[in-house]
């Protein structure tokens, strides 16, 4: 039997799908590239939901990964359009427009930045870990606005879109198909990591790490391996975010970056599979819906938020699934 | 004349001067967080609102009446104020629960406060000056010539840490306050309304927030959005100190605002010893912006509680 | 986010239903109207809105959208105008970041953008488009009259200051093109820093006869009222960005003294200013800024073209807007080869006008100015 979280999962996939080919069939590329948008941003959720709802990792740093990912596309596409190397020591390595491989490029990337910032990270706790995660993306903030070699603050252009074999991605409705794609393969992987025994023991090293010592596994490997998978699926989902905007920039890098990709995990519903997918297509819509109401829309947008976490605990799944939050994800009230 | 090296030397001692100045504002910002953290366990992200409120709560006073003093009591007032709102609203709903909900919903109230302020006061920054008693230079023994107005920060600034640091170890007030941070179910078992005790507190931090608002906003921009850096920056400071620490807070604004300004002005001479001016300056530059974080993970890596936090 | 201003004088649509209108120009407007930046954005939509009103025309549609000023966000809503809208003619980008975001990509789909503000160097030499004009100016060219201009009255030694940032370093390398003496100092502050005590005291201890500084914004605010109240006497010179009618206000007679270049100030002495700068007033109740009249310009050019070519038309709309007949608040205006204005740049004065900081035209820094980068300019 399909428990109701199942059913409103069912119904996410299918609206995700559905919604932007009847858009693409009566000609609205913009709602196609809207719900693409909501594609991209569900997976850079996706990722930081695995280190925050399952190893109850508050990073505030995600956008590090984001933008690493981001300038992985970013740099290779334009070292392939001006035809210039991007080392010529000790091997030449050309840059390249075939998604594929700078799709490895930013996981393998940001997958590595995460491994050297989580081995230092995972030594504190708490809010400790929420500050020292923002000051790691603060520190990437600042070297791309004053790094003059790609563009500073001005960001880079990807003229255009990278290739990926069999596809017109300039077509909007096909790149919604591999962005489209790259999510469902990562919430299969993710849900995949959640029911093995490598999930369960991170899941258990959350509420009780006491309990998870005694029995010898070291949380700090745990929560580290986690952080690191967790880095590299939002950094795909910085590349895909590029080949979208067809520009990268250090605002990818901000805090409020990091602050966006939270609210969509606690929107959707913390520690639920799909709560990303929820949150990052509530806030695209509200965001389009309350644009157009008035020049001060954020009032609106925060009053809305602020409604939600105060009255429909578990976000938007737990509220229409009728549930309280299975068990409160964090640090918990982490005192002092 | 001064020789070469005495005008260094004159330099150097203002630039510290400037770091301290930089950091004693950075410590009326960050007890205020440090206290709510402390006594409360809530992380407030809309600390930075508050100090918004309190620069354009001042802004408009002095606009209408020509007075700073009333302009500093009114930015008391009006963060205080806002603080008491926010808390009774909002926020008592909080300390209950996790860090991510309180994160978010002090997200969400940056984007009310911010827009709401654009929506009353408009679009562009407000005018708010320094006394005119306080307008200019003073010389300094040794022929530092320093802005006066920057002085009465430094004074403003310690005067607060040592009524703060008196009302803490000394008051009945500050008894409850200590008694909260370190066992919040004994202050209920004292009789305390925990409810009055964490409102009065959150006002306290909020009118601390405001106040260090209109203070800076006589020397900076009062604009929307002009609490965000701040925010991050106190938030630097309580961590390298060690969180709900007041100590910890002093310190670490002290440690902040030396590393920050002198980084600015030393980072690039040093690259220049050995680098070509202009790529010197870039470097220089692009590693100041970063020093403060470089100085918190650094802190943290060692200290994984910060400086004077407990575990 | 559909602001949607269809503009019609509402009687004269009435009479001119039937009329044989072409089919009219729908432009989409991409600015900053939320946040920090918004002055700004707001700034340019009232200039440009102001002028589509006085033209009584019912056959403009201009779609305003947000960008909140993330460049994200800004190559987002141009896909929408371009893609949903269908507009034909792109504008309103305030940053010269999201411009480099936007520009290439909508001039690429055969859109004309028109830009009010902004103009990274890439967009002036090899990036050109001939479907991309700018109303308003090229990044360096204040920054170069300035240079000029301090070479011209004796100027030995500059302190030079920026934030660190690409925009920054073109300003300052856009004053050093022109400037003839030594350079006491370099200095590029963080973006967004609102600190300067640091730098005040490099500036006192510097030997130098001018401070030249690129601040925008609040940062500009900031190092102003500081540096006033700092005791240092060295004189103080930078573009106008940084003493903006807006910007003023804030400032104060911390201000009152200062030097800046610029293609306009409201005391302007020409017919289509006056009209302006009265007609701003009774509109909105404030000074139009800078940013106001780009705004109005960009609006006028637009409406010069349209009474000329269809836009439908684009080989003939476009030699329409390279004509660029229209009565420009600045006086004179026609444009360099590559789309770029070539225009008088002015030396501006912070004055006192009863109780009002504003500015005062004291001279010309630049006549019939041209960019540095128009020869790399292949269209």
């Amino acid at each position: 039997m399909i428990s109701r979280e199942g059913l409103i999962n069912t119904a996410l996939v299918f609206g995700l799908l559905l919604v932007p080919l009847w858009a693409h069939f009566s000609d609205e590329p913009y709602i196609v590239t809207l719900s693409t948008r909501v594609a991209i941003l569900a997976l850079a959720g996706v990722g930081l939901n695995l280190a925050l709802g399952l190893g109850g990792l508050v990073s505030l740093g995600h956008a590090m990964f984001f933008g690493i990912g981001g300038y992985a596309a970013g740099i290779l596409a334009s070292h392939a359009q001006s035809y210039t190397p991007l080392f010529e020591w000790p091997v030449v390595i050309e840059g390249t427009q075939f998604m594929p491989v700078i799709w490895l490029v930013a996981i393998v990337a940001s997958a590595l930045v995460a491994l050297l910032t989580g081995a230092l990270s995972l030594r504190t706790s708490g809010v400790y870990f929420i500050m020292i995660t923002l000051a790691f993306g603060q520190m990437f903030y600042y070297f791309t606005i004053s790094w003059p070699a790609y563009g500073g603050e001005d960001g880079l252009s990807i003229y255009v879109r990278d290739r990926f074999p069999g596809l017109n991605t300039l077509v909007p409705i096909q790149f919604f198909g591999l962005c489209f794609a790259a999510l469902m393969l990562a919430l299969v992987v993710v849900a995949r990591i959640a029911r093995s025994g490598f999930g369960l023991a991170l899941n258990a090293a959350r509420q009780n790490e006491a309990r998870v010592r005694a029995v010898g596994i070291e949380p700090y490997r745990l929560r580290l391996a986690a952080f690191v998978i967790s880095g590299a699926i939002t950094g795909l989902a910085g590349a895909l975010y590029a080949d979208l905007n067809r520009f990268v920039s250090p605002a990818m890098f901000s805090w409020q970056t990091s602050g966006e990709i939270m609210v969509f995990v606690i929107l959707g519903g913390v520690a639920r599979l799909f709560g990303p997918v929820a949150g990052a297509a509530l806030f695209i819509i509200l965001e389009e819906v309350l644009g157009g109401m008035s020049d001060y829309w954020h009032i609106w947008l925060g009053l809305l938020l602020l409604i939600v976490v105060l009255f429909a605990r578990g976000g938007l799944i737990g509220l229409i699934a009728g549930q309280a939050r299975r068990d409160s994800a964090g640090e918990g009230g982490g005192h002092g | 004349m001064f020789s070469r090296t005495d005008m260094s030397l004159i330099l150097l001692i203002e630039q510290l001067l400037n770091g301290l100045q930089f950091g004693v504002m950075l410590f009326l910002m960050s007890a205020g967080l440090t206290l709510i953290f402390g006594v409360m366990g809530l992380i407030n992200l809309a600390h930075g609102s508050l100090y918004m409120v309190g620069a354009f709560a001042a802004a408009g006073v002095a606009a209408a009446t020509g007075s700073f003093a009333l302009a500093l009591a009114a930015s008391l007032a009006a963060a205080a104020i806002a603080g008491v709102l926010v808390e009774v609203l909002v926020i008592r709903r909080l300390y209950d629960r996790d860090h991510l909900d309180q994160v978010l919903a002090t997200f969400a109230l940056i984007l009310i406060f911010s827009e709401s302020t654009r929506w009353v006061f408009g679009s562009f920054p407000l005018y708010l000056d320094v006394p005119a008693a306080l307008s200019g230079a003073v010389s300094l023994p040794g022929g530092i010539s320093y802005p006066a107005y920057r002085l009465a920060i430094i004074g403003i600034g310690l005067a607060v840490a040592v009524i703060l640091f008196l009302l803490i170890s000394k008051t009945r007030i500050g008894m409850r306050i200590r008694a909260g941070e370190s066992d919040r179910e004994m202050i209920g078992a004292l009789g305390v309304n925990i409810s009055v005790l964490y409102t009065a507190v959150f006002a306290l931090g909020a009118a601390l927030a405001g106040f260090a608002g209109a203070l800076v906003g006589a020397i900076q921009s009062v604009q929307v959005g002009m609490g965000e850096p701040v925010l991050i920056l106190a938030f630097v400071t309580i961590v390298i100190g060690g969180i709900g620490s007041i100590k910890g807070a002093f310190v670490g604004a002290l440690l902040v605002g030396l590393t920050d300004t002198l980084g600015r002005v030393l980072l690039p001479v040093a690259f220049g010893t050995f680098m070509d001016p202009s790529s010197a300056t870039a470097v220089g530059a692009a590693l100041a912006s970063m020093s403060i974080y470089i100085l918190m993970a650094g802190v943290l890596l060692f200290k994984p509680t910060g400086l004077y936090g407990s575990a | 986010m559909k602001l949607k201003a269809l503009l019609a004088a509402t009687c004269a649509a009435a009479f001119t239903m039937g009329a044989a209108y072409a089919e009219g120009v729908k432009v989409g407007m991409i600015t900053t109207l939320s946040g920090g930046g918004a002055g700004l954005g707001i700034d340019v939509r009232d200039g440009f809105m102001l002028a589509v009103k006085q033209s009584g025309r019912a056959d403009i549609e201009v779609v305003i959208e947000d960008d909140q000023r993330k460049p994200d966000i800004a190559v987002q809503l141009a896909d929408k105008l371009v893609q949903q809208e269908k507009v034909d003619v792109l504008t309103g980008i305030i940053w010269s970041n999201l411009a480099m975001a936007v520009v290439p990509a909508v001039t690429a789909q055969g859109k004309f953008y028109l830009s009010p503000n902004a103009g990274p160097s890439a967009l002036a030499g090899k990036g050109c488009h001939k479907n991309y004009f700018n109303v308003s100016w090229q990044n360096d060219a204040f920054n170069e009259a300035a240079g000029a201009w301090a070479s011209e009255n004796g100027i030995g030694k500059v302190f030079l200051m920026a934030p660190n940032y690409p925009a920054g370093k073109d300003m300052i390398a856009g004053f050093k093109r022109f400037f003839k003496g030594d350079v006491a100092a370099e200095v590029y502050t963080k973006l967004g820093q609102t600190d300067y005590a640091a730098e005040i005291a490099q500036i006192k201890a510097a030997d130098a006869d001018l401070v030249y500084y690129f601040l925008p914004g609040g940062m500009g605010i900031s190092f102003m009222k500081q540096y006033a109240g700092s005791g240092a006497d060295k004189p103080v010179m930078g573009p106008a960005f940084s003493f903006d009618q807006g910007i003023l206000g804030a400032i104060g007679e911390a201000a009152l003294g200062v030097k800046n270049t610029s293609h306009w100030s409201k005391d302007l002495d020409n017919a289509a200013n006056k009209a302006f700068v009265e007609s701003f007033q009774a509109e909105y109740g404030r000074l139009p800024s800078l940013y106001a009249s780009q705004g109005f310009d960009t609006a006028l050019l637009l409406i010069s073209a349209m009474g000329k070519a269809d836009v439908k038309d684009a080989d003939g709309f476009r030699a329409a807007l390279e004509a660029a007949e229209f009565a420009s608040t600045r006086g004179d205006f026609k444009f360099g080869p590559n789309h770029h204005p070539i225009q008088t740049i002015y030396m501006r004065e912070v004055v006192k006008e009863g109780d009002v900081v504003t500015n005062k035209i004291i001279g010309t820094a630049a006549t019939e100015h041209t960019d540095a980068y128009a020869a790399d300019c292949k269209m």
